[in-house]
Order: structure tokens, then sequence, then C-alpha cells
């Protein structure tokens, strides 16, 4: 199962690129997985998009989606 | 001045068809007020000037300084040293004399944002930080204003409206829904780096978002996230739905944002707040202390070992009131995140209050547990 998984901000400084493929079965799973591999995602705060829409709970992953994690930004 | 002679310099959007001078007029009569009129700020008040918006206020306590000319394109070297809200407002004034501007040389914090805010129909935050970028938040969703967000980060900027309600759906959602919690980070923007065109682009959006929404031409990003890299050219848009569990915490009411602590809610708490497994056991041998379990119902192992209370991050808010006003507090969870995010609310609520997160959380009391044995 292949995923898309594409990151902004911080988290890309994080996971190294911005644009990657994942396996995972939801957006918990995914998330776990993510911060196992990368620690540094433990303390960041991010919204995570499933095929361009913001989730507020664990969400099923099907072969082809896209999840998106955005961090906030304070600049301006 | 003519009926025609008002338009006159509005001309080459005026003679849009999807716009005209309906929509003109409809810029002429609204009030739109930016917070920040630093490198997002700067931008959209000269394209909100410019298009003849009736009247701007601008929200700024800072003095310009040399690294701001980077990007904050209003100002000149030589006004180095100067008020930024008064030095914006006498460019746009040069701009369009036509508009009315008002200035407010003061930082925006509880005590007057409602107060600033009300007597404007939109809000757009050019802020450079989380607690105004809440605060700014909070207040217009108890106000009923649309608030046009954006913000930047290095190459990376968001664009977005909240708090306006999507016609077609009827949703409408607000800063909070898409980051219930603010990062725990220390480091200001002005430590972070940031391309100067890029405040210029989001903050061009951030006007053009403004002028459709006050005219209806076009589609606002409404409950939208727009993020834009300027270094591929890159955007992705994705929509954002109301949050109903995430535990935020939101005032609810005036007197609930009056007394919100705005600064404490996005400032990593301090080190002394902050728990080892080893003060932890002193703690509960020598001390009567409330501890909470900040987990959800579901979550294992149980803690058998210590009487707490299980108040989850998902009614958290809810339960405060339920807490023992006396003893001091220990929050746990399992890996020491979501207590701090339990501290920041539990401290942004009650002031004063003795409580500590646990570091590590149960996996590193575990640990210290097993080493002991």
């Amino acid at each position: 199962m292949a995923i898309k998984l594409l990151t902004f901000g911080q988290i890309t400084e994080i996971i190294g690129q911005s644009e990657s493929t994942v396996n995972a079965m939801d957006s918990d799973a995914l998330k776990a997985q993510l911060i196992m591999q990368f620690p540094g995602l433990k303390d960041l705060q991010f919204a995570i998009a499933v095929n361009k829409y913001v989730i507020n709970e664990n969400t099923g992953l099907k072969d082809g989606d896209t999840v998106a994690l955005l961090p906030p930004f304070s600049g301006g | 001045m003519s009926k025609e002679g008002k338009y006159n310099r509005y001309q080459r959007q005026v003679i849009l068809n999807e716009f005209g001078t309906v929509s003109q007029d409809k810029l002429f009569s609204v009030k739109v007020l930016v917070i920040g009129a630093g490198g997002l700020g700067c931008p959209a008040l000269q394209y909100l000037a410019a298009a003849g918006v009736g009247q701007i206020g601008i929200v700024d306590f800072d003095i310009i300084s040399l690294t701001n000319l980077q990007r904050q394109v209003l100002y000149a070297t030589e006004e180095v040293g100067r008020g930024k809200a008064e030095t914006a407002a006498k460019k746009i004034r040069a701009l369009n004399p036509e508009i009315k501007v008002e200035v407010f040389n003061t930082r925006i914090q509880n005590s007057n944002a409602l107060e600033l805010i009300s007597p404007y129909d939109i809000v757009l935050d050019g802020s450079d930080n989380f607690a105004t970028r809440y605060l700014l938040n909070d207040a217009c969703v108890l106000l009923n204003k649309p608030l046009i967000y954006g913000a930047v980060f290095q190459f990376e900027g968001q664009v977005g409206v909240f708090n306006l309600e999507d016609k077609l759906t009827q949703i409408k959602a607000n800063y909070r829904d898409l980051f219930p919690l603010p990062p725990l980070e220390k480091l200001s923007c002005n430590e972070i780096g940031v391309i100067g065109v890029l405040p210029g682009i989001i903050g061009v959006m951030q006007a053009a978002e403004t002028i459709k929404i006050v005219t209806g031409v076009g589609m606002p990003s409404t409950n939208k996230i727009i993020s834009y890299n300027v270094l591929n050219n890159r955007f992705y848009e994705v929509e954002i739905v109301p949050n109903e569990n995430m535990g935020s915490v939101m005032p609810k009411s005036k007197a609930e944002f009056l007394k919100f602590d705005y600064e404490c809610f996005c400032s990593a708490p301090p080190i002394n707040e902050q728990i080892t497994p080893e003060d932890f056991y002193e703690l509960l041998k020598n001390e009567k202390i409330t501890v909470i379990d900040v987990r959800e119902m579901d979550e294992l192992p149980l803690i058998s070992w210590v009487e707490n209370i299980n108040l989850p991050m998902s009614e958290f808010e809810s339960g405060i009131k339920s807490i023992s006003r006396t003893s001091k507090i220990v929050l746990i969870c399992q890996s020491g995140k979501r207590s701090l995010a339990a501290l920041q609310i539990l401290k942004s609520k009650n002031p004063g209050r003795e409580v500590f997160s646990l570091i590590g959380g149960l996996d590193a009391w575990e640990k210290k547990r097993e080493n002991s044995v």
C-alpha cells in the first residue's frame, strides 16, 4: 500500500524531503511510525490532511491516498 | 466629487465586467483592520488602500528597524526608528487620500482586542507570533468577524479565510479547528529567516481574499488553507472542518476571553513546571498531590500505583473545574507531550496554580521503576 506523504515547513526540515512514499493502515499508525523514525516530530503540532481534507480523528488510508502534514507558521 | 469622478482612480477595476461600480461601492463602504504593519501588513495595506477600501485601521506598536526593510516595503531607510503604524498610515494616505486611515500605535491584547475589532468588518492577520494569532482568532469568533489569515516560514507561506460561513455548506471553521494547540516552541519569528518576496506574495493574497469577500466576486478560500512554496512555486490547498473532539480551549464568552493568558498558552512551560520521574517519586512520598492522567479512557496500561483522576485531553477543558483547588497537580500521559499541552491549558486558565508535567510520561516512569528494581 503506497501513501504519498507531503510535508511542509519544519516537518520537511526534520524528515529531509517534502515528498515521499510511505506505508500505513491509518493516520494514527502513520503518525506513530513517523515519530518513531523522526523523534523531532514529537514536539511539533501539525494538522494532517488526507486527500486535501484536514482530519480530526484517526482515518483509514488506502493505496494512492495523499497525506499532508501541515505545521502552523507564526512569521509575518 | 462628481459621481463619475469618484470612480476615476479605480477605472481599471471598475471596467471589469465582474467588478463594476457595484463592487467598488462595496469597497468604499467596508472597514478593514490590519494587525501588524510588517512583512504581511505592508503589501496588504498598500493594495487595500489602492483598491479604495473605505476605512483601514493599522495596529502595530513596533518601530522600523533596518532588518525590516528587506520585506517591509512601505518603509524607507531614513525612517528606521520611527513607529510602524503611523509611518504606514502616512504612506497609504499619500497613495490614496480618498480613504480613511486609523492608527493604533499599540499592542493588541485581551484588554483592547474586542474594542479595536468591533467597529471593523474584516480583520487581516499580519502578526508575527502565535499568541497574537490565537487571540485574534478567538476575538473574531466571539465578534463574528471574518479573519484573513496569513503566515510565513522561510520559503513557505499559508493563507486562509476563517470564521466566514460557506454559503453552500454552512460550515464556518476557524484557526483552532486547524491547530487546536500552539506548538511548544520558543523561537520568535524574528529569529526565523524569511525570503523577502514571500510575505509580499502572501500579504497580497490576503488583500485579494479581502477584496473577494467584500465584493462577492470570485471564490475566497473560506475554510481552507493554501500553502505556497516560493522555491518550487507549488500551491497546496486543504479544506478545514470544525473540530469538536480536540479539547481545544477557546474562550466562549467575552469574560473568558479577557481572562485567557495567550502568552502562557503559546509558550513552552518553563523547565521548573516539568518534573522528572525521580522528583515525582519524592513528591509522592512526601506530599498529598493530585495526579491527573490525561490519556484517553481506553489507553493502557492503567495507572494502579497511585490514586489518580482520568481527565482525557478531549474532555480536559470541561473537567478542569472539578480539580481540587488546593493541592499540587502532576499531569501524566504516555510520553509527556499531551501532559505538557494540558499544563498549558491549565496554566492559561488558572495562572498561579502549582502544576507539573511528568517529563517523559509513563514511558520514563516505567523505565525508572525497571532500573530501580
